[in-house]
């Protein structure tokens, strides 16, 4: 790749746990591009939140490290915003405050070129809101809107950071299919706007396919590693009703499914994993497919 | 539609009616039947043991006897006023003595005496367990040694600390011209020593367990660790903080009354103990009187928490009650 903008460099993560460390990540390696998204996918606790906490900065690796912008990551902060699990809101504030609490926290100080004044910063954060579509609901609080809103005001949180690297932590595995589907329109919708880096965690094959430039598959933990890396050569925009009679597509889909489950099915079954991450010299089992047939 | 409309309630209504105020009614119907028949069968040495209605009417002879004090108090003061009047219209000069009235404390002056005291214990309380409770729930170490003093020092009954409070403070309140009563001070530190432990303990807690992932966000806005405290932790906190203060106040409310009556501070407490000493016909009616009467604002003192407590809680998926 010629101009790595964010490189997850042989990473590695121990835990230490009353039985002595577990080893939850062996060399994890990976370069993105500037305003490409990635998708991550795997079994559950395999280590995918892991990855992007490390990414996030609120795990240090145990080996390796990130490089973001030849800069390495040591610390959170908000050029790599986060997207919860959980949306994260502050409960006591409403979507218009959670906002404001980040964009006053990004531009409210004077730092060079960053800064907004007062008027600036309101407009900001009503264009962020107006993104996901929440200029109704601004000003009510969590507790008052429904599961879909609250994801999307933690987007608009994280995009208001104007952050290099947007990492979302299975940001509509709590949603309703429909709800979602809304969701992932808009995510795309945005992504084209503004063409942030992203890294998403899905547990959702089409979510994957629909909207990456690459789907990274992760084989079981422990020592979880990058299984294979799957380019989705579709052209933008995409739309879902088209793509579903698009042998590439489907053929996308079959690929990711036949890695989820034929080949890392069962934790425990996963020993080629396991052997290539044990040989330093050759890390990877990373296949690269680039075409589909 | 005209049918329906004749009816004043609907049937829904009707058993909603039913099921908030007549099981109630029939509950403390049944109570007080309870309770006549079982206090005429018990003879004491002050004569037979009240039943509601011997309650009742001691309760409305003591509003009587409190109005009859107001009423002795203004006639006391107008005639303080015109003799003053007149003193000084014969000479401009003269010095007029204003004098207070100061007749015996009704029983309302009482109950109005014990919630400023037990106010002023409680918001002593307050204004230390809370600051404390946010620095060590801050800290984990400091939580680790300060515990166990806690711990200790949290189940210590009231009656314990009063002999230390009362000599602690004859010895460190001393002036010529007191601005407050040295029994009043004893009662609203002892109230104070009794109610500051659940509102350090809850405060302390909810400092200290707020959400990981909100925890995640101060650190991936980068909050400096004021912003981190002001916007994130105490926010967070306040519904446990809340929790503590009204535990407190139902302790401080209770202790008080023990320290009223064990150490003659003025209040309901030494109201029970008056009448107990006086031991008339009316005496044991009195009392329950005043038992009741604190049962009432015990109760009041707890909703008015409660309603507070509701209404900065922004965890509106806790049903408080
Ligand atoms: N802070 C931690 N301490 C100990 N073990 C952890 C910690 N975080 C994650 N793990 C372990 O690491 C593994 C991967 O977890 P995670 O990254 O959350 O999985 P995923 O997001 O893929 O479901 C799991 O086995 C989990 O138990
Ligand atoms: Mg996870």
């Amino acid at each position: 790749m010629k101009n790595i903008h964010l490189n997850i460099d042989h990473i590695s993560m121990e835990f230490p746990t009353p039985d002595g460390p577990y080893v939850a990540l062996r060399d994890v390696d990976l370069k993105m591009a500037q305003g490409e998204f990635v998708s991550l996918i795997g079994h559950s606790g395999c280590g995918k939140s892991t990855v992007l906490n490390v990414v996030a900065g609120l795990y240090q690796a145990t080996r390796g490290g990130v490089v973001l912008d030849n800069k390495e990551v040591d610390e959170p902060g908000p050029e790599r915003a986060v997207v919860f699990q959980n949306h994260s809101l502050l409960p006591w504030l409403t979507a218009y405050e959670n906002v404001e609490l980040a964009v006053k926290q990004v531009f409210g100080r004077a730092r060079s070129s960053k800064t907004k004044n007062k008027a600036e910063m309101k407009e900001w954060i009503e264009y962020n809101l107006h993104l996901v579509h929440m200029d109704h609901a601004m000003h009510k609080r969590p507790d008052e809107i429904s599961g879909g809103m609250k994801q999307r005001v933690g987007i608009a949180r994280a995009l208001a950071m104007e952050p290099k690297v947007l990492l979302m932590d299975e940001p509509f595995g709590a949603l309703d299919a429909l709800t979602r589907a809304h969701m992932q329109e808009s995510l795309m919708e945005i992504h084209a706007d503004l063409g942030n880096t992203v890294i998403m965690i899905t547990h959702d094959v089409d979510e994957a396919v629909l909207l990456s430039d690459r789907i990274v598959m992760m084989t079981n933990g422990p020592a979880a590693t990058i299984g294979e890396i799957l380019k989705i050569d579709l052209p933008r925009p995409r739309d879902r009703v088209e793509l579903s009679d698009n042998a590439n597509y489907n053929h996308y889909r079959h690929e990711v499914l036949q890695f989820l489950y034929e080949r890392q099915r069962r934790p425990g079954e996963e020993v080629v994993a396991e052997e290539a991450s044990d040989d330093e010299a050759a890390p990877s089992l990373k296949v690269v497919k680039t075409e589909a047939a | 539609m005209k049918l329906s409309r004749t009816k004043v309630f609907t049937d829904e209504q009707y058993s909603v009616l039913i099921r908030t105020y007549i099981f109630p009614l029939i509950a403390v119907a049944l109570f007080l039947g309870l309770w006549g028949i079982s206090a005429s069968q018990v003879q004491t040495s002050l004569g037979q043991l009240p039943g509601p209605t011997a309650v009742f009417q001691q309760a409305s002879n003591l509003v009587d006897e409190h109005i009859a004090a107001r009423e002795k108090e203004v006639s006391f003061l107008e005639r303080q006023e015109k003799r003053n009047a007149a003193k000084l219209e014969k000479d401009p000069d003269a010095v007029v003595k204003i004098r207070p009235y100061t007749g015996k404390a009704t029983f309302f002056d009482q109950i109005f005496t014990s919630l400023f005291t037990v106010f002023t214990g409680f918001i002593m309380a307050s204004l230390i367990a809370i600051p404390i409770g946010i620095i060590t729930g801050l800290s984990n170490d400091l939580y680790r040694s300060i515990n166990p003093i806690v711990q200790l020092l949290k189940p210590i009954s009231p009656l314990a600390w009063l002999p230390i409070v009362t000599m602690v403070v004859s010895a460190v309140y001393v002036s010529d011209d007191p601005m407050f009563d040295k029994s009043y001070l004893t009662s609203a530190f002892t109230v104070m020593l009794c109610c500051m432990w659940p509102t350090l303990i809850n405060t302390a807690v909810g400092v200290s367990t707020v959400d990981k992932d909100l925890i995640n966000v101060s650190k991936v806005l980068r909050l400096g660790w004021f912003t981190k405290v002001y916007k994130i932790i105490l926010p967070s906190a306040v519904p446990m903080i809340f929790t503590g203060l009204r535990l407190s106040l139902s302790i401080g409310w209770m202790v008080l009354i023990a320290a009223e009556m064990l150490a003659q501070n003025p209040g309901l407490g030494k109201f029970v103990w008056d009448e107990f000493q006086n031991g008339s016909s009316n005496s044991l009616g009195r009392i329950m009187v005043a038992v009741i009467a604190i049962g009432i604002v015990g109760y009041m003192l707890d909703r008015g928490m409660l309603m507070l407590q509701k209404k900065v809680s922004w965890d509106k998926s806790v049903v408080l009650r």
